[in-house]
């Protein structure tokens, strides 16, 4: 309360957080600090000042749901004229929709393990200014969740695959590769997490899922999925901040943070790249107006600003992630090779697939000049060629997986990308297989925890996924054979947008 | 050579748009480049987004943190204040 002789003095800024932030913890009395924060100490990382925290986004509270509530109206007021529109119409073409399907199926179940990852490790750390970061966070990824329901919502009225996303993350096979990457980084100590999480994936890789992607839904008509994307971006910049924040805390706290904190972006950024391999073909392959390719985001968001990232914590002795040169080597190929395994296996995934037509063809060997023509151009017209024949080629066989990013093992080597590389290790008797040099290292630092890793194809093997056939599997899934899957140019999706725009049926 | 590149995007829309024009004109040595629905600006160092410059546009009060109401990105450290909200890297 202010008192009756002077008039409060309005509190500046930064005043005004730490009054919210570090006057709102106070020094335990009844337990030990250990006991009420028992996994702090637990992954060697020391601290030995929490106030030496600082917070470079100082939003309190008040101003908190003044802006979330905001964007909030904002956002529902397109998602409502996009409904009273029918501007599910308006998209470039329907096969944009199944971009769309990927993202609800492997990307917004993350946001909600993020929202209880936010929340438990806003629990875990002692430091006030920590605490109430993770919190905010922990808020803001359980509004993306919701947000990207309700906006997709409205396509789930008109196309195919929408309706048992949630099901399908736990129990399809590609989407285990997401699914276990948080869980990975949720299973680790609460240090770990958020190195995992706001450093290496917020920070360094997520503006290549969200600006290339919603820059790409724009570009393809989707007014809704631009809109819940730059929502839930706006909040991004507060939480690559925190990954920032955090990073730099731990490295000024103590020396002997450094070689853990390197190890764990060694290892995360890896993870991380894995896991933007679905997003490479998605620009590539599945937008049908494209923004930009794969190769030209990875070197602008990676190489460029990631770039100067790393030069920028050089000065604490943290230098670029390990097998950083291997991302850039497979930039020319990434997308191809994913789509290819997609094409491949389109029969088992809950979304279609295709062949690029010409101009797209075209568009793909203006951009990847030194590779397109020479290696992926000649596999897609025999494919063409083989479809029109009445023989669409799906693989009957199951991939190998690789036993840290569960993605099958169909990447090239490093310096020859006509040889798929295949690397291993013994494990108490045990044969473990990787798709590269990253996966294999992170598997041989931490092997007890990788041995267990729920690999679909195992799984399916063992009897674990409602039987041994490609149907039995589909039903397990929850996936309708002959409407969610198989090739675009046989679905009801296109029978129905042939009829809803009026467009004859091509021969 | 070394790579201190810092950058702001913004979305494409009436809220952001003054505040990209205040920072083209407070930062002249950034580059602006306009995609589908978003401006991505870059710069060497340093972006300032100054309250003063961004009122003197809009001809109302604005608080530097409105700028979370239109933000797609950044890169750099983060400075937030009263007056201004700064992105820079000293390498």
């Amino acid at each position: 309360m202010s008192t009756p002789t002077s008039a409060p003095k309005k509190l500046g800024l930064r005043e005004k957080y730490a009054r919210m932030t570090r006057d709102l913890a106070w020094e335990p009395s009844y337990q030990p600090k250990d006991k009420i924060y028992p996994q702090a100490g637990l992954e060697g990382i020391k601290i030995e000042d929490w106030d030496r925290w600082e917070d470079p986004f100082r939003l309190t509270m008040d101003a908190y749901w003044k802006y979330q509530a905001e964007k909030e109206r904002k956002l529902y007021a397109i998602i409502d004229a996009f409904a009273q529109n029918n501007a599910q119409l308006n998209v470039t073409d329907a096969r944009y929709v199944n971009a769309l399907k990927l993202f609800l199926t492997g990307v917004t179940p993350l946001e909600y393990a993020a929202h209880r990852g936010f929340a438990m490790v806003g629990r875990a750390f002692p430091g006030a200014g920590a605490q109430v970061a993770c919190q905010m966070q922990s808020i803001d990824e359980l509004r993306h969740v919701q947000t990207q329901i309700h906006t997709i919502s409205h396509y789930n009225k008109y196309f195919s695959g929408f309706e048992e996303w949630r099901h399908m993350h736990d129990r399809v096979w590609y989407l285990s590769v997401p699914k276990s990457f948080f869980d990975d980084a949720m299973s680790a100590g609460p240090f770990e997490f958020i190195t995992a999480i706001s450093f290496s994936f917020e920070y360094v890789l997520t503006n290549l899922l969200f600006m290339p992607f919603m820059s790409g839904a724009a570009y393809n008509g989707d007014m809704a999925t631009v809109t819940f994307g730059f929502s839930a971006q706006s909040d991004e910049a507060r939480h690559m901040t925190l990954g920032l924040e955090v990073i730099k805390f731990m490295l000024e706290q103590h020396p002997d943070n450094l070689p853990i904190v390197q190890r764990w972006i060694d290892k995360w950024f890896w993870r991380g790249y894995r896991l933007l391999t679905l997003v490479a073909m998605m620009m590539d392959y599945m937008l049908p107006k494209r923004v930009m390719s794969w190769q030209e985001a990875w070197e602008m968001y990676f190489e460029q600003n990631g770039g100067a990232l790393f030069a920028d914590l050089a000065r604490y002795g943290i230098r670029m992630p390990r097998h950083w040169e291997v991302s850039v080597k497979e930039k020319d190929r990434l997308s191809h090779e994913a789509w290819a395994t997609f094409y491949n296996y389109g029969h088992a995934a809950a979304f279609h697939t295709w062949m690029p037509d010409e101009s797209e063809m075209a568009w793909l060997a203006e951009k990847y000049p030194a590779s397109f023509d020479a290696r992926y151009r000649p596999r897609y017209e025999h494919w063409i060629a083989e479809e029109r024949a009445g023989r669409r080629f799906y693989n009957p066989t199951l991939p190998m997986l690789c036993q840290v990013c569960q993605i099958p093992m169909v990447f090239t080597e490093p310096d020859d990308p006509t040889t798929t590389c295949y690397r291993e290790s013994h494990y108490h008797g045990e044969h473990y297989h990787f798709c590269s040099d990253g996966c294999k290292d992170i598997f041989d630092a931490e092997p007890e925890k990788y041995v267990q890793s729920w690999l679909p194809v195992h799984q399916i093997y063992q009897g674990h996924c409602g039987g041994g056939s490609v149907p039995e599997v589909l039903r397990w899934y929850r996936l309708e054979a002959g409407r969610d899957n198989l090739d675009y140019l046989s679905s009801p999706d296109r029978q129905n947008w042939q009829r809803w725009k009026g467009e004859a049926a091509a021969g | 050579m070394s790579n201190n590149r810092v950058y702001i995007a913004l979305q494409n829309n009436e809220d952001a748009r003054p505040i990209i024009e205040a920072i083209e004109a407070d930062n002249p040595h950034a580059t602006v480049t306009h995609f589908p629905a978003m401006v991505k600006i870059d710069a060497d160092g340093r972006i300032e987004v100054r309250r003063a410059s961004v009122e003197a546009l809009i001809g109302r009060a604005w608080d530097p943190q409105e700028i979370h109401l239109s933000l797609v990105s950044i890169s750099g450290n983060v400075d937030e204040t009263d007056e201004a909200f700064i992105l820079e890297r000293h390498n």
